[in-house]
């Protein structure tokens, strides 16, 4: 063995005397923050100041966009503020969800960090790891302002606690009307019986791949579509809650269905992300494609026109029913600049913060009193929509189940992928379900 | 006195290392056995996760989902080390039998281990996609180009219980430089005299490699099998970036770890995971270490 230096000595233990005192740093932190748990706080004018650094995974394309329309915004209306961008990129989410696990173990929140509303932010709440943000909800107009159904989802034990910034809805089928036309289809399908009618038609006329899908998570995406279709919205929901149990005969049929929606679509692998399978009906290599309202930034990117080189229309079954997911963003305990957090959340929620973000990512406001004529004519119909529809909690994003149990079902369904055995599929969900169930 | 001032001097110079060895490999390897035996329970349903103690160890191996991994784990490190070591070792006899341009050669078949494995499995991910014929990518659409359409796989995508040999094709690739790299150095150091001498002899060339140069390399090989060998069973990056957080089918023991302890929270989970994978690297690397050691005293 080599034999260390006298320099090496010293660098060694200087390393190891900044550790200590790193660590003890931390201990400080954490322990003089949490008394800074009350949300009430009132707004300074310009800002309290400070850096506030702000967690995402919005790192490229629309995503990408909103989130620097919101930091202009934010700079404009907080100038003593200082937004810094922590963004992770990658994985859907994945990536950077890892990141902040370790990050919020450590005691190292960030000032704020995105997550799904719903059943994923129950993780942090068990865990301790947020604080309710009732005195911004309230400040910015609660129920007047926010749908109750989605403050409802955001409610836990009494508390609320994060700040919805957008909406998607996750059950749109995205339709190439000119591919469509050669199996001479027009109307959008009823029932998910005529839409796999529809798809043996197009196979007959000549589309090889009537469906597109992409990797894992897009294809437990149509997979909750499809049990919304076969279950209907409340025994859906009762999904969740342990009403509606996950062997029952409708989830085997929605199991079946799946399995022959995936006779018509793209070979894909796991590790497919979802635009190349939008691409696939852009460019007219395939008819439908099963995504969130995110990929009509997909098509208006490619330049197409909204009614003539693409239709859409919900997933057949679900309509009337708005499959939702929202982002939103948190107070984490022992965040450094709690005040400037509470700047940031107010800009979130605030009208204006909300269309800026929105008309740049191109999902809708959570609240209900920016005006629609504002918007293009796809989030003015999912706008609409998310008034009337009945609401629903997508399983793919989070808003239905906790990262445990989707993790879970991704398993199962990548499994299933592999091996197309739909009983066996039915039996995994079912186990996920007994495993991470209330 | 004196015995203190010959030891003393060096102990003290080695104690920093000792003790940050101690505390970030020992202690840590500890502290993860110590969590791998904990009892846990779910934070919101209050259901026991981990029942504790050894029944931990039991409830992980005993999942149908771990021994598919470890099975995965199996198909890839022998295809890889396989692969890797044929692969190296025809790169390193052509070398080494005086190619033209051998300075151009030796790089190309470097250069990919200079590509960091999640860069090299972006690509990858692209060039096994499982798609065939019409919306063929990657390495499919190749074949159909060259009218090669029999070739088409859909790689590790495929229901086979050994599909987890494709994902040996990219680490096959990205290595082989380096084993060839390796026998290079160990013909290289081989004197010209024990060929010229086996030629006087009579021997044919097959019998000179056979008899006279290979044996000499058994000891390049048996250190590139262990480093091949530990560096498949902690392979991670490459295939996370290939296949995705949560695919089955390229399911090994490392990116279940990943996906215990960050998407489900289970640190006890990951640890016992972690634990085994570690006794199944010390049983390969131990034996090999204590021997090295041994002859190395005995020189």
């Amino acid at each position: 063995m080599r034999k260390p230096t006298l320099l090496s000595v010293v660098a060694a233990t200087t390393a190891a005397l900044t550790l200590a005192a790193c660590s003890t740093g931390t201990a400080t932190t954490g322990s003089s923050s949490s008394s800074s748990s009350s949300s009430s706080s009132s707004a300074k004018p310009g800002g309290a100041g400070g850096d506030v650094g702000v967690f995402t995974w919005w790192a490229a394309g629309s995503e990408k966009k909103g989130l620097d329309a919101l930091e202009a915004l934010f700079k404009q209306k907080y100038p003593n503020d200082h937004f810094v961008n922590l963004a992770v990129a990658g994985g859907a989410g994945s990536n950077a969800k890892a990141k902040l696990a370790s990050d919020l173990a450590n005691n190292q929140p960030p000032d704020s960090f995105q997550g799904h509303a719903g059943a994923e932010l129950t993780d942090y709440i068990a865990k301790g790891q947020i604080e309710p943000v009732n005195g911004i909800v309230d400040e910015l107009g609660g129920e007047s302002v926010f749908p109750k159904d989605l403050l409802g989802r955001l409610t836990v034990k009494g508390n609320i606690y994060s700040v919805p910034s957008n909406i998607h809805r996750a059950n749109v089928v995205w339709v190439n009307p000119a591919v469509t036309k050669k199996a001479g289809i027009t109307a959008a399908p009823k029932d998910m019986a005529s839409w796999i009618e529809d798809m043996k038609k197009l196979k007959n006329a000549g589309v090889n791949t009537p469906l597109t899908i992409g990797g894992t998570w897009t294809q437990v995406q149509l997979l909750e579509t499809v049990l919304i279709s076969d279950l209907g919205p409340e025994k859906y929901a009762g999904l969740f809650d342990g009403s509606t149990a996950w062997d029952s005969a409708e989830v085997k049929k929605a199991a079946a269905d799946f399995k022959t929606l995936l006779t018509f679509t793209n070979t894909a692998s796991d590790g497919d992300d979802w635009p190349a399978a939008t691409d696939m009906v852009i460019d007219g290599k395939a008819a439908y494609n099963v995504m969130g309202d995110w990929a009509v930034a997909e098509f208006a990117d490619k330049g197409k026109k909204d009614g003539t080189d693409y239709t859409y229309f919900p997933v057949p079954g679900t309509d009337g029913v708005f499959d939702f997911l929202a982002d939103s963003f948190t107070l984490p305990k022992g965040a450094k600049n709690p005040e400037g957090t509470k700047d940031w959340l107010r800009l979130i929620g605030s009208p204006e913060g909300q269309k800026a973000f929105n008309l740049a990512k191109g999902s809708i406001p959570a609240r209900t009193d920016v005006p629609a004529s504002d918007f293009p004519p796809y989030q003015q119909s999912a706008m609409a929509s998310f008034k009337k529809d009945k609401i629903v909690s997508s399983i793919a994003h989070g808003a239905a189940v906790n990262l445990a149990w989707l993790s879970d079902i991704s398993t199962a369904v990548s499994k299933f992928y592999a091996s197309k055995d739909d009983a066996t599929l039915v039996k995994d969900l079912a186990a996920a379900a007994k495993k991470n169930q209330a | 006195m004196r015995k203190a001032k010959t030891w003393l001097p060096g102990f003290l110079l080695v104690l920093p290392s000792m003790i940050l060895v101690g505390l970030f490999v020992y202690w840590l390897i500890a502290k993860n056995v110590f969590t791998s035996l904990q009892r846990s329970t779910n934070f919101v349903t209050d259901k026991v996760v981990n029942p504790g103690g050894y029944h931990n160890y039991t409830q992980l191996l005993g999942s149908g989902d771990y021994q598919h991994a470890l099975m995965n784990l199996l198909v890839l490190t022998v295809v890889f080390m396989v692969g890797t070591m044929v692969m190296g070792l025809l790169w390193a006899v052509l070398l080494e039998k005086g190619v033209g341009a051998e300075g151009v050669f030796r790089s190309v078949y470097l250069f990919p281990m200079a590509v960091s494995f999640i860069a090299a499995g972006v690509v990858w991910r692209w060039l096994l996609s499982p798609a065939q014929g019409d919306g063929a990518i990657g390495l499919n659409q190749l074949f159909i180009k060259l009218h090669l359409d029999g070739l088409q796989s859909s790689w590790w995508s495929s229901p086979s219980r050994f599909s987890m040999a494709a994902m040996a094709i990219p680490a096959i690739w990205q290595l082989s430089g380096y084993v060839m790299a390796l026998f290079l150095a160990g013909f290289r150091g081989i004197s010209e005299d024990q060929r010229e001498a086996a030629r006087i002899d009579g021997a044919s060339e097959w019998k000179i490699y056979r008899h006279v140069l290979f044996p000499q390399l058994s000891p390049i090989a048996l250190s590139a099998l262990i480093i091949l060998g530990h560096m498949s069973m902690k392979m991670f990056d490459l295939i996370y970036v290939i296949a995705g957080p949560n695919s089955y089918k390229a399911a090994v023991p490392t990116t279940m770890m990943w996906t215990q302890l960050f998407a489900q929270s289970n640190p006890q989970a990951a640890a016992v995971n972690a634990t085994i994978l570690l006794i199944i690297v010390a049983v390969v690397v131990v034996p090999y270490l204590v021997t090295t050691s041994r002859s190395e005293r005995s020189r």
